[in-house]
């Protein structure tokens, strides 16, 4: 790893300023991707700015059907979140998946979908609960927030500090994972709302990372069954295709995890 | 170069160290505590697992400066009076080591494991739970059965003391 310079804030106010002081920063929540990465010299911050001991980034409130989650709230705490359980238990078994116990003790929500890894899991969440992401400047709608293979609309200095979403009416997430990594060959959230609309999140398996897919929304819309699936068509030239799975099976396996989901939910 | 202090095994202690430091080398080179292993360097093996204010964590990929103020527990601070932590005592009864490279992270991560799921613990449940941690030698078959029968014999024992 290159030399760097550590700072530990404890608002977002001073995060920032620390940030607007250093040369090349870059923001520390659990540090679960940016440490592996700075270890292999893929990233070299000047500095370093902690965001894990501020008390306003942390915690989740439930308040009816409406639901905030710090963005350093860590999978573990999301995962095993009794409030979150009793509105929408598919975002605690989406956390509960992540990685191994380890990696959910330290990586943070903020931090998954500030790095919109595209195999990462809470980014599908996000698009499918149509969740509000919330930084120390503005909000941003979940669809204008994922902008590409790790690229999002946050700019230089600027903090995911929560999201918030609706709980809808019924949601499942099923992936696939890779057997090795553990991240999603292809993940697929449904969300289903009381007025029956619905929304249909993919991950893992997008050239351009994650996205939502009309032909599945529509479907489930006119019939939320399992079968409603099997006639949709999933479009493979959008698809990755890398070592572990082509495009023409991630084809296969959204569909197959989108029935999964479904049944689930 | 940072000053940092932190509780390492009910022990305050301080060190300087750069703000690059990982935590697993101050552990083991500022501090002299190497039972905490690095395998893979890469936070895929677990054989650096230690307790960070009482959770699980790869050592590896935190830095000494992020652990600064909070209480760290290594395998070296699970024996109590000269006596095994059931934990280890059920590793060395049921042959859940081999070579023992991986160990210190077993049970370390074992430890964590029945803290948050007690002794109601089953098979498929371990198995999830050693995600983060491998082991090259002994196909994890023993390492399940010393965790449940730590986890049965601390709940038992645990009522036994109500
Ligand atoms: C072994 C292993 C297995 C994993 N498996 C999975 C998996 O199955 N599924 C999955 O989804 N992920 C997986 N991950 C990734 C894990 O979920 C990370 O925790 C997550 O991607 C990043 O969160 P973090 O809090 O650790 O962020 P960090 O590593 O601290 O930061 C990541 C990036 O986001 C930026 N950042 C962090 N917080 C903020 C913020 N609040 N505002 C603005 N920018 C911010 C940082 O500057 C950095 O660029 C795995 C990681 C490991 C090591
Ligand atoms: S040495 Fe830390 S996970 Fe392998
Ligand atoms: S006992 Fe040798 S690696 Fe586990």
């Amino acid at each position: 790893m290159y030399e760097t310079n550590y700072h530990r804030a404890s608002s977002v106010e001073e995060a920032v300023k620390l940030m607007g002081a250093a040369a090349e920063g870059k923001y520390l929540s659990g540090g679960m991707t940016l440490i592996p990465t700075m270890k292999q010299r893929l990233a070299a911050p000047t500095d370093l700015v902690d965001l894990r001991h501020i008390a306003e980034m942390k915690g989740i409130a439930v308040d009816g059907r409406s639901v905030r989650i710090g963005a350093a709230t860590t999978h573990e705490e999301v995962a095993a979140s009794a409030a979150l359980a009793a509105v929408c238990p598919a975002l605690c078994g989406l956390a509960s998946r992540i990685g191994d116990p380890h990696v959910r003790h330290m990586g943070t929500i903020g931090g998954s979908i500030a790095n919109n890894d595209p195999a990462a899991d809470y980014p599908a969440a996000m698009l499918a609960l149509d969740a509000t992401i919330v930084t120390d400047r503005r909000e941003i709608k979940a669809g204008d927030f994922f902008t590409g293979l790790f690229e999002t609309a946050i700019e230089n200095g600027e903090i995911v500090t929560a999201v918030r979403f609706e709980a809808p009416a019924r949601a499942a997430y099923q992936k696939f994972a890779n057997p090795a990594s553990r991240y999603a060959m292809a993940g697929v959230f449904v969300a289903r709302r009381d007025d029956g609309a619905v929304r249909v999140a993919v991950t893992g398996a997008g050239a351009d990372g994650v996205f939502r897919h009309p032909g599945l929304e529509a479907a489930l819309a006119a019939n939320w069954s399992p079968d409603a699936v099997a006639n949709v068509t999933i479009d493979a030239s959008a698809l990755l295709s890398d070592l572990h799975a082509s495009a023409a099976y991630r084809a296969n396996l959204v569909k197959v995890l989108a029935k999964r989901a479904v049944a689930a939910a | 170069m940072a000053k940092i202090t932190m509780t390492v095994n009910g022990r305050q202690v301080s060190g300087s160290c750069d703000d690059r430091t990982l935590l697993v080398h101050f552990i083991r080179e500022n501090l002299g505590l190497t039972g905490t292993h690095v395998g893979c360097d890469t936070t895929q093996c677990g054989a650096c697992v230690v307790h960070m204010d009482g959770q699980s964590v790869k050592s590896c990929s935190i830095l000494a400066v992020q652990a600064a103020g909070s209480s760290i527990t290594t395998i070296e601070g699970l024996a109590a009076n000269g006596e095994l932590h059931p934990v280890q005592a059920a590793f060395k009864a049921h042959h859940g080591l081999q070579c023992g490279f991986c160990t210190p992270g077993m049970v370390m991560t074992a430890v964590d494991i029945i803290r948050r799921h007690g002794s109601g613990l089953d098979e498929a449940t371990v198995r999830a739970e050693l995600e983060g941690n491998i082991c090259r030698c002994t196909g994890y078959h023993n390492i399940v059965q010393a965790v449940l029968a730590a986890a049965a014999g601390m709940g038992g024992a645990r009522q036994a003391a109500e």
